[in-house]
C-alpha cells in the first residue's frame, strides 16, 4: 500500500511537471559581487525582454521563453555550478557575461553541442567558426574594439600616431589582458609608444597606477576596465587633471555608473561602443506597456535606458533574431540545441529587422557564417556629456584593421585547435 | 550498544593502535569506502560531480594539506592559494610538455614542485612564528599570483593569461578535458583523495606527527627534548604545499578546465581553506573533511533550497546565503571552538556510554 502510494506521488509529480514545449534561454548573472554595478542592468535588460515577448507575442514563433537566471557573483566556480544545473534543461544559448567563465565553458559547449554567445568579450579568436564551432562573439570582439579605438585616434591626429604615447590601463585579468596582442601589433605599425599598466582585481586601488601616467604623461590612456574599476579610474583621472577627451573606455567602461560618481569632472570621458545607447528606441513602448506597467519589470525596475541596459537588450534581441532563423531553418518551432547552433550561423542581421522590432539603428547590420562567427567588428566612440547625464555619439562605425587582426585570430585559435585536436571545419 | 569496545579483544600493538579500534567505526569506514568506490560512480550525473562532489574531493585535500602544517605543526599559513597556483601551473606546463606521460603522473610531481616551493617560503617560520608567520606567507600568497600573471613563460604565452586543460586519459580513460566522463573524473579524485587521506592520517600519528605536535605545543620545550625544529618545521611545510599542490593541480586540471590565477587563487582561497579547518577541527584529518563539507556543500544546498525549491529571485537568495553561512559560522565557533571534528568526538564519547551514561 505504502509503495503505491510512493508510485502515485511519484508519477504525479512527474506527470505535473509541464511537457509542454518552451524555450529555455539561461542567464549567468551577477547582482552580487564587484561587478553587480554592471551586472544588475544586464540582468534586468535580457529579463525585460524576454518577458515582454511571452507578454505580447507569447513568446517566440508560439512557443512561450523560459529564464533560467543563475547568479555567478562573476566566480567561475559558481560559473561551472550554474552551467551544470542549467544545461540538462535544453538550455539554448549561453551568455557567461565573463571572460573567466566563457574560457572555462568553451570546451564544455562544445563537447555538450549547446551554443555560446559572447558578445563583445571572451575569446576573441572565436571569430574563427571553422575552430570554434559553437562559439559566437559577433558583433564585435576585443581585438576589433582596439583596432576601432586606434583607428579613432587615427582620424583624430590627421592619420598619423607617430611619436605619440598610449597608456594601456587594463584589468589584470584574461578580460583586459585580450586587447595587448593587437594594441603590440598597432603600435609597431603606426609608431606610437604603447605603455601597459596593469590593476589586480577588483581595482578599487589605483594611486600607483595614475602616478605612473602622471609622470609619464600618455597622450592617451585607454582603459580595459570593469565594475567598480571603471568609477576608481575615472576619479583618479580626474584627481591628476588627465584631460578626460584623452581617456577613452573600451564598452565594458562606458556606463552611466561609471562617470555620474565622479560628477562634473567626468564630462568629456569617452567609451567605445558596439551599439547605440539612449531610451529613444521605440522598443521602449512595449517594455513600459507589457512589462513595466503591470509591474513584471526584473529587479528594481531602475535602469531602463541605461547604456548597460540597452546592450542586454541588443544581445536578447540578437538571441531572439536567431532563433527566428533557427525556427524557420528547422521548419519548427520548438528547436533543439544544434538547431539553434545553425540558427546562429545562418543569423543575418538588417536594418529592416532592427526597425521591426523597435531597435532602428541599435548596432550595425551584419550577417554570420560557418567561417565567421564575429561578425564586422565595428566600434564608435561615445562621449559623456555630464550636465546633459547622458552619452553621445561622436564617431561613426569605425571599420577595425583585419588585415593585422585576422593573422592574430588565425594564429590564437590554431594553437587551440592543436591543443586540443580540432580539424577545421566548413571546407 | 553497538558501539563499543566491550568485548572487542585486542591481542597484538598493532590492532591496539589502528586508525579505527572501535570494530563499528572500522566497518563504518569499509561502508562508506564501498559506496564512494563501488556504489557513487554508477549514481552520479554531471552536476553531482561537477557542482557537489569534485570541489568537495579536491577542498578535502587542501583542507588537509593546510591542517598538517596549522593544526598539526602550529605554523599559521595565509598562502595556500598561492600554493594551489603553483601546483595548477606546474601540472599544466607538465601537461602541454609531456602529453604522454600519464596525468596522475603529473599531478604527483605538481604536488612535488610545491612542495619545494613550500619549503622556500617555509624558511622564514625558523626564525618567526604566530601572526608574523601569517604575514609571511602572505607574502608567498601574492608573490605567486603575481608571478604567474607577469612570466608568460608559465601560461605558454596565450594571449589573454589563462591556462587551459587539454584532455589527458589516466588508464586509456579521459579525465581531464570537456570529453571526460563525469564519473571518471569523481574517480580519479577520489582515488587521490583517499591515498592522501591515509597517507596524512598515518604521518600524524607517527613520529613525524608526534613532533609537529611538540613543535606546535611548545617549541622550547620541544627543542630540548631532542626534536630538531628546522627538520619539523620545513617538513611540515613540504608535506603541507605537497598536499596542497596536488588539490590545486586537480582544481584547475580535472575540475575547472580553465583557470585565471588572480580569480582562481587569490587570497580568498587562502582565508576559505583556513576557515574550512578552522570550523572542521584544528589538528584532525576528519575535520579537514567536515570543514570542506560545509563550506563547499552548504552554498550549494541553500541556492538549491532558494532557488529551485522556493523559487525566490538568485540575488535575494545569494545575500540570504552569505548571511546564514557567515552566522553559521560564528554559531558554530560559539558553541564548539573546536569545530566539527570535536562535537563528533564528544559523540563518539557519549555513544559509548550510551545507554548507562555516569
Amino acid at each position: 500500500m505504502k509503495f503505491k502510494l510512493l508510485a502515485a506521488a511519484v508519477s504525479s509529480i512527474a506527470l505535473a511537471s509541464p511537457v509542454f514545449a518552451d524555450l529555455v534561454l539561461p542567464w549567468m548573472s551577477y547582482r552580487t559581487g564587484p561587478y553587480a554595478v554592471a551586472g544588475i542592468p544586464l540582468a534586468d535588460g535580457y529579463a525585460d525582454y524576454l518577458t515582454m515577448l511571452n507578454e505580447r507575442d507569447g513568446g517566440i514563433g508560439g512557443v512561450p521563453v523560459r529564464l533560467l537566471e543563475c547568479e555567478t557573483g562573476y566566480n567561475t566556480e559558481k560559473g561551472v555550478e550554474c552551467y551544470e544545473s542549467t544545461k540538462a534543461e535544453g538550455s539554448l544559448v549561453y551568455h557567461p557575461l565573463s571572460t573567466g567563465i566563457t574560457y572555462q565553458l568553451i570546451p564544455k559547449v562544445t563537447a555538450d553541442g549547446i551554443a555560446l554567445h559572447s558578445m563583445g568579450y571572451g575569446r576573441t579568436s572565436a571569430a574563427n567558426g571553422k575552430i570554434f564551432s559553437n562559439i559566437f562573439n559577433y558583433p564585435a570582439n576585443y581585438w576589433t574594439a582596439a583596432s576601432a579605438g586606434v583607428n579613432y585616434l587615427l582620424n583624430e591626429n590627421s592619420g598619423s600616431l607617430e611619436g605619440k604615447h598610449i597608456a594601456l590601463l587594463y584589468h589584470n585579468s584574461a578580460y583586459g589582458k585580450e586587447p595587448i596582442r593587437t594594441l603590440e601589433g598597432l603600435s609597431e605599425k603606426h609608431g606610437f609608444e604603447l605603455t601597459l599598466i596593469p590593476v589586480d582585481h577588483p581595482g578599487q586601488e589605483q594611486k600607483s597606477q595614475w602616478l605612473q601616467i602622471r609622470r609619464e604623461r600618455p597622450d592617451y590612456v585607454i582603459m580595459w576596465g570593469f565594475g567598480v574599476m571603471n568609477q576608481v579610474a575615472i576619479q583618479e583621472a580626474a584627481n591628476i587633471r588627465f584631460p578626460m577627451e584623452n581617456f577613452i573606455g573600451n564598452w565594458w567602461a562606458g556606463a552611466e555608473h561609471d562617470v555620474i560618481p565622479a560628477g562634473d569632472v567626468a564630462n568629456g570621458y569617452k567609451s567605445l561602443v558596439m551599439n547605440d545607447t539612449g531610451s529613444e528606441f521605440s522598443i521602449y513602448d512595449d517594455i513600459q506597456k507589457y512589462v513595466v506597467a503591470s509591474g513584471k519589470a526584473a529587479g528594481a525596475g531602475d535602469n531602463l535606458g541605461t547604456v548597460m541596459y540597452n546592450r542586454s537588450l541588443y544581445m536578447a534581441f540578437l538571441t531572439h533574431m536567431a532563433i527566428l532563423k533557427a525556427q524557420e531553418l528547422a521548419g519548427t518551432s520548438d528547436i533543439s540545441q544544434a538547431e539553434m547552433i545553425k540558427g546562429m550561423e545562418a543569423l543575418e542581421i538588417t536594418d529592416a529587422m532592427m526597425a521591426e522590432y523597435g531597435l532602428a539603428n541599435i548596432g550595425p547590420a551584419f550577417s554570420v557564417s560557418c567561417e565567421n562567427h564575429g561578425g564586422p567588428g565595428l566600434g564608435a566612440v561615445s562621449q559623456w556629456d555630464a550636465s546633459a547625464g547622458k552619452w553621445n555619439l561622436v564617431s561613426d562605425y569605425l571599420v577595425a584593421d583585419m588585415d593585422l587582426i585576422n593573422p592574430l585570430i588565425q594564429a590564437d585559435s590554431l594553437a587551440f585547435a592543436q591543443e586540443n585536436n580540432i580539424t577545421e571545419r566548413c571546407n | 550498544m553497538l558501539y563499543r569496545e566491550a568485548g572487542d579483544f585486542k591481542t597484538t600493538y598493532r590492532e591496539d593502535n589502528q586508525t579505527f579500534p572501535i570494530k563499528f567505526d572500522r566497518y563504518r569506514y569499509y561502508a562508506v569506502l564501498a559506496v564512494a568506490f563501488l556504489l557513487i560512480p554508477f549514481l552520479i550525473n554531471d552536476y553531482w560531480v561537477n557542482a557537489i562532489f569534485l570541489p568537495f574531493l579536491i577542498y578535502s585535500i587542501a583542507a588537509i594539506g593546510l591542517n598538517i602544517l596549522v593544526g598539526y605543526c602550529g605554523q599559521v599559513s595565509l598562502g595556500s592559494g598561492g600554493f594551489m597556483a603553483v601546483g595548477a601551473y606546474a601540472v599544466y606546463k607538465l601537461m602541454t610538455a609531456f602529453p604522454d606521460v600519464s596525468i596522475m603522473i603529473h599531478v604527483f610531481l605538481a604536488g612535488a614542485i610545491t612542495a619545494g616551493v613550500g619549503v622556500l617560503f617555509g624558511l622564514p617560520s625558523l626564525r618567526i612564528k604566530g601572526f608574523y608567520l601569517a604575514v609571511a606567507t602572505l607574502a608567498a600568497q601574492f608573490f605567486l599570483v603575481w608571478i604567474f600573471n607577469r612570466v608568460p613563460w608559465f601560461y605558454n604565452y596565450s594571449a589573454s593569461g589563462q591556462i587551459n586543460a587539454p584532455e589527458r586519459e589516466f588508464f586509456g580513460v579521459a579525465v581531464t578535458g570537456a570529453n571526460a566522463d563525469s564519473w571518471a573524473t569523481y574517480v580519479f579524485c577520489l582515488i587521490i583523495l583517499t591515498f592522501c587521506g591515509i597517507v596524512a592520517r598515518n604521518l600524524t600519528r607517527g613520529a613525524m606527527g608526534r613532533k609537529w605536535m611538540a613543535i606546535r605545543d611548545m617549541d622550547i620545550a620541544a627543542e630540548i627534548i631532542g626534536v630538531n625544529p628546522l627538520n619539523a618545521k620545513l617538513s611540515a611545510f613540504a608535506i603541507s604545499s605537497f598536499f596542497i599542490g596536488i588539490s590545486g593541480a586537480l582544481f584547475f586540471s580535472v575540475y575547472l578546465g580553465a583557470v585565471e590565477v588572480g580569480e582562481a587563487f587569490g587570497i580568498n582561497k587562502s582565508f576559505l581553506i583556513l576557515f574550512m579547518i578552522i570550523i572542521g577541527g584544528l589538528g584532525s584529518i576528519f575535520g579537514s573533511f567536515a570543514g570542506a563539507a560545509f563550506l563547499v556543500l552548504l552554498p550549494v544546498l541553500l541556492k538549491n533550497l532558494f532557488v529551485a525549491g522556493l523559487g525566490w529571485q538568485p540575488d535575494l537568495a545569494t545575500h540570504l546565503e552569505f548571511m546564514i553561512v557567515g552566522g553559521l559560522i560564528i554559531l558554530f565557533l560559539v558553541v564548539e571552538p573546536h569545530g566539527i571534528a570535536q562535537i563528533w568526538r564528544l559523540a563518539k564519547e557519549k555513544l559509548r556510554l550510551w545507554p548507562f551514561p555516569h
